[in-house]
């Protein structure tokens, strides 16, 4: 049913467990599915993923999944991991049964949300540092 | 060699060697067409008939040819649903079951229901129960037949057939249960539950695969849903008879009744001796099925935080064998219908394994399979999202 990647993986995960000093992290996914992948990301100041982790519940091919998905953004800019499909996770996972593929999609979307989550953020200071300034001046 | 341990009783068993020495001589001389009217013909219906009475003794039926072979309990199932409600639609075209059925039966009724049938699917309680009570509610004048299961295959509960039975013909309706689980769990005895129909296998109890029986109470109208032959089977199910599977089948039934008691209790030992090392060893799960009115063969556990097919898969790399109710495992994605039914939210249902004991299972197995079952649980909650304790 699965290919000796995807066990590999899944018995072995090489980026499984959260992250202290994460600046991004997404979450998708629900329980009655049975899967919820956890994306944590460090994303330095230019904009390059320094390192990507997760944290999934949910079956072999979903934490297989994810632990490839984050192998395949590392060391990348935003703009490339966008660029990371579910066929790329498939693709160096081997083989995934048909009814299993909807996990490399959600391994997809993770990066995805983990990314929305970084812009949300960085939003969020920007706001912060304009009323900042604004308090200054009015002083 | 790599130690491995079978906990898939549920799913199936090994053929058991005193069924297989029982079985080989029909491969290839006593290997007539049980229809052939010559001696070879004739010493392969010996073997059938003799067979057909140790289902019979096993079942408590009244005559041996209240016996029917098929080819397995799905067989049985859909032909008593489908083949009772055929012969009885000038009756009514109203049938009851349960949510929590095998799909053997609930994909037979849902074949009726694109007939034309209407079907009410009761539900259960937490423990996996149907309420007696909503079934007289759902009981209407055109019903014409409840098939309740004897003990779920999932959870391990077992069902009141007997009060369920006496409330189908008070209202003149027929009873049907498929009791594929519940051969050697419980004792059967087709006349004093008053049962109409009763499904069984030969696989579940180390009989060969590939063959079962529907037992069907002599005056109860039911219809073919195979065509061949009319010989076979008194013209009730067309096919050439599967001599060695009956063997085997009419042998397996008939060890598995003459042992019931004494091998309840040493699955009860077995199943209880697990659940207190379990205790000892993991947090943060739970049991599901009815507290004491169950299968002494089936555990049903959901642990929290995690899902079941990554438990099973890394349990199977360690050499020890579960199920998984979850649908994961099969083509859909939704959680067991068995568990939703009980009531069990989605993430906890999602995180469920049945383990299934066989009497072959040691102390010593039970321990290396709890051990085991606590690094796989620790190491799959260290990469979850979801944090068990709050669950």
């Amino acid at each position: 049913m699965y290919s000796k990647t995807v066990i590999e993986r899944f018995q072995n995960p090489r980026n499984a467990g959260g992250m202290h000093g994460a600046n991004a992290i997404g979450q998708v996914g629900n329980a009655a599915c049975g899967d919820i992948m956890k994306m944590y990301l460090k994303i330095n100041d230019n904009g390059v993923i320094e390192n990507a982790r997760f944290k999934t519940f949910g079956c072999c091919a979903a934490i297989a999944s994810t632990d490839m998905a984050c192998d395949l953004i590392k060391g990348k800019t935003i703009d490339e991991a966008l660029k990371v499909t579910n066929k790329d996770v498939m693709d160096l996972l081997g083989e995934l049964p048909p009814h299993k593929i909807h996990c490399s999609i959600l391994a997809e979307e993770s990066i995805r949300a983990a990314i929305e989550d970084y812009y949300k953020k960085k939003e969020k200071e920007t706001k912060q540092a304009i009323k900042k300034s604004a308090k200054k001046v009015e002083e | 060699m790599e130690r491995k341990i079978y906990l898939d009783n549920a799913s199936t068993t090994y053929v058991s060697n005193e069924v297989l020495n029982e079985m080989m001589p029909c491969f290839n001389s006593i290997y007539g067409n049980a229809g052939s009217l010559h001696s070879f013909g004739r010493d392969a219906m010996a073997i059938v008939d003799r067979a057909r009475d140790r289902v019979k003794e096993a079942i408590n039926a009244s005559k041996a040819n209240e016996i029917y072979f098929t080819s397995g309990g799905t067989e049985a199932d859909n032909w008593a649903i489908l083949g009772v409600a055929h012969a009885n639609a000038n009756k009514g075209k109203h049938i009851i079951t349960s949510q929590i059925e095998h799909h053997a039966v609930l994909h037979a009724c849902e074949q009726l229901e694109k007939e034309g049938y209407e079907v009410t699917y009761l539900p259960v309680d937490s423990t996996g129960l149907v309420d007696l009570a909503e079934l007289l509610h759902a009981i209407r004048k055109d019903t014409i037949l409840i098939s309740i299961m004897a003990v779920n295959n999932e959870v391990g509960t077992i069902q009141n057939i007997k009060a369920i039975a006496k409330i189908a013909h008070d209202y003149n309706i027929l009873f049907h249960t498929d009791a594929v689980q519940a051969i050697g769990v419980m004792k059967i005895d087709v006349q004093d539950m008053e049962i109409d129909l009763l499904s069984i296998s030969s696989h579940k109890i180390h009989g060969p695969k590939g063959v079962g029986a529907l037992y069907v109470k002599n005056g109860v109208r039911i219809d073919p849903i195979q065509f061949g032959g009319n010989s076979q089977e008194r013209g009730k199910r067309a096919g050439t008879e599967n001599v060695p599977g009956i063997a085997g089948f009419g042998k397996a039934i008939e060890i598995t009744s003459r042992n019931c008691i004494i091998n309840n209790k040493k699955l009860k030992n077995i199943r209880d001796y697990f659940l207190q090392r379990l205790e000892e060893k993991v947090e943060f799960f739970q049991v599901n099925g009815h507290p004491h009115q169950k299968s002494n063969a089936i555990l049903n556990v959901s642990f929290y935080g995690i899902e079941g097919e990554s438990i099973l898969m890394l349990l199977d790399l360690a050499g020890i064998c579960v199920s998984t109710s979850s649908a994961c495992t099969s083509k859909s994605l939704l959680p067991s219908h068995v568990l939703k039914a009980m009531g069990i939210p989605d993430e906890i249902a999602q995180g469920s394994i049945r383990i299934s004991f066989g009497t072959n299972i040691s102390k010593s197995d039970v321990d290396f399979v709890v051990d085991e079952i606590q690094n796989v649980v620790a190491k799959l909650r260290a990469i979850s999202p979801i944090q068990a304790g709050r669950m």
